[in-house]
């Protein structure tokens, strides 16, 4: 009986799970006794397996009891704390601070965390603003995303691999492979990937940081990477008018996530002119992503929110790409960039428009 | 209080993971664990992961096939809830004796060491699995986890055929088995 080790492993596996037939089986047996390598692998896999099988039933059991948890929550049958002497203070305790927070939601105080903007965009965070950068390191990776990026590793799969610890969203402003996201989320990494939904993942370099408005630009390096002719968006080079409905595409997990809001204010605090304040629910990953008015122009880049009022986000306001653009010109390499200026899903319902802007905007991965 | 026959179709269910049994156990005991926690220091979050942990202690002793209940599964995950907050206490330095209530407890301690066991083992299969990066992650998970068969990872994957697929598997399962054993057999050795 000769066999090459992957045959021998794949022997070992259907051995294990009483797959063989039974003249199979006999062989294999007489093969185990007579040969100690063969008859301690199989052991040693067994016990892998056994290992294997514990943590994947492990994680799906937990995953269970998650959706059971928020399931029964939601229906109100279960965390009916029933509160009994030392728990009080707890209990008084996070009372107030959720009054607090709604206090301040409602009193202005809220304007207070607003001053507290300027510093989010530096990349180190504050303790009233909150970088939307999404860490990735044990998030567990959407099967399909893995597509491209196989054909992507495959030649370096016994190098190290690379680990992921930051996370984003970003979005291409020119078909050639120009891509904006948030400084904060890029760094000082040296691996950055996009991925789009449909799971095509390409290597990215940066080509401009401008880290005190938080604004990166990747361009694609990467073979599989078919250009693009035109972008359905376009980018708004003048401001939005307040209460004007807007919406945000983004990764907070592993599957693009549609939000909806509105532009609250033009500015950040105290005329701020570099951001814009939004009533948005955004997540964590949903940095760097864009913000579409409903004529499907991206009127800023998403980049922090509110700690203390649920649903404020901040917004980059999108003239400063034109900025970074100019900026970048300056490079002759970079001279052909061109911003998109008109949009073609103007007047599209808004589920049409989602559909055609979807492929442009990408999760970013960074190491 | 319900027959005891209830209580062993509850724990069968358990074992196969059936949801409308895991969803009856959560109902019927986790406010009494939680009113348990936050009575003694505790959060709600604290609550939901010392309880789910306790019922994965149950999961996996009534899968493993040899489990008896000596008790009703109330006062099981009572018991295994308590000395998990009570060592979390202990580790934390926030420890003061819990005012045990009206509640039944009994000896859970042969658990509790078999149940460390465990998460190590996790943990060290978790760090492993983490550690390979991708594709060969999602790879092995889809096949090993997901019981996938090659033809359909070769499609998803984008690997021209199952055996490509195949190879590819068995170059990412051996690092796999490299890095776990590495740990585990260190592990095993400190005790």
């Amino acid at each position: 009986m000769t066999m090459n080790e992957i045959q021998l492993l794949d022997a070992i596996e259907r051995y294990i799970r009483g797959e063989m037939r039974s003249d199979e089986r006999l062989q294999f047996e007489t093969l185990r006794k007579s040969n100690a390598e063969v008859d301690q692998l199989v052991v040693e896999h067994t016990l892998f397996l056994q290992q294997l099988n514990h943590f994947g039933g492990r994680k799906q059991f937990r995953s269970a009891l998650n959706d059971i948890h928020t399931d029964l929550t939601e229906q109100g049958k279960i965390d009916s704390m029933k509160l009994k002497g030392g728990a009080k203070v707890v209990y008084l305790w996070k009372r107030y601070r959720r009054v607090a927070a709604i206090a301040a939601s409602i009193a202005g105080i809220t304007a207070l965390g607003i001053s507290a903007l300027v510093w989010a965009f530096a990349p180190k965070n504050n303790s009233q603003t909150e970088v939307l950068g999404r860490k990735l390191q044990a998030v567990e990776k959407a099967q399909r995303d893995a597509n491209a990026e196989v054909k992507q590793l495959k030649s370096q799969l016994n190098t190290k691999p690379i680990e992921f610890k930051s996370g984003g969203t970003g979005f291409m402003i020119d078909g050639k492979g120009y891509i904006v996201t948030n400084a904060h989320i890029i760094r000082k990494s040296k691996n950055i990937f996009v991925i789009n939904s449909r799971g095509g993942e390409y290597r990215t370099k940066v080509v401009k940081m401008i880290p005190e408005r938080d604004i990166a630009i990747l361009k694609i390096e990467d073979d599989n990477f078919k250009p693009v002719t035109a972008l359905p968006y376009a980018i708004r080079k003048s401001s939005t008018d307040v209460a004007e409905p807007i919406y945000t595409l983004g990764y907070p997990r592993n599957d693009i996530v549609y939000s909806e809001g509105y532009l609250s204010a033009k500015t950040g605090f105290n005329g701020d002119t570099l951001t814009c304040q939004l009533g948005l629910a955004a997540n964590r990953g949903n940095s760097g992503g864009p913000v579409f008015n409903k004529e499907g122009e991206i009127i800023g880049v998403i980049s922090a929110r509110e700690t203390e009022a649920e649903g404020v986000a901040f917004a980059i306001q999108s003239k400063y790409i034109f900025d970074a653009i100019d900026e970048l010109k300056k490079d002759s390499a970079y001279r052909s960039l061109k911003l998109p200026v008109k949009s073609s899903v103007k007047g599209m319902a808004k589920q049409e428009q989602v559909k055609k802007v979807l492929d442009y905007v990408y999760m970013v991965k960074a190491d | 209080m319900k027959p005891l026959s209830d209580e062993r179709e509850l724990l069968k269910g358990l074992a196969n993971s059936d949801k409308k049994a895991v969803e009856t156990i959560y109902l019927e005991n986790f406010n009494t664990v939680q009113a348990l926690i936050i009575n003694n220091n505790g959060s709600t979050d604290d609550a939901k992961d010392i309880f789910q942990e306790a019922i994965i202690v149950l999961y996996e002793k009534v899968r493993s096939g040899s489990f008896e209940l000596h008790c009703r599964i109330k006062t099981f995950l009572y018991s295994v809830s308590r000395r998990l907050w009570l060592k979390r206490l202990q580790q934390q330095n926030r420890y003061s004796a819990p005012g045990d209530s009206l509640e039944q407890v009994v000896t859970v301690e042969e658990y509790q060491e078999a149940h460390e066991q465990r998460n190590a083992e996790f943990e060290m299969m978790e760090q492993a699995i983490n550690h390979l990066g991708e594709p060969c992650k999602s790879l092995l998970e889809a096949y090993y986890l997901q019981k996938q068969n090659m033809q359909v990872i070769a499609a998803s994957f984008g690997y021209t055929n199952a055996d490509n697929a195949k190879n590819q598997k068995y170059k990412c399962l051996m690092r796999l088995k490299k890095i776990f054993f590495a740990q585990y057999k260190n592990g095993n050795d400190d005790e």
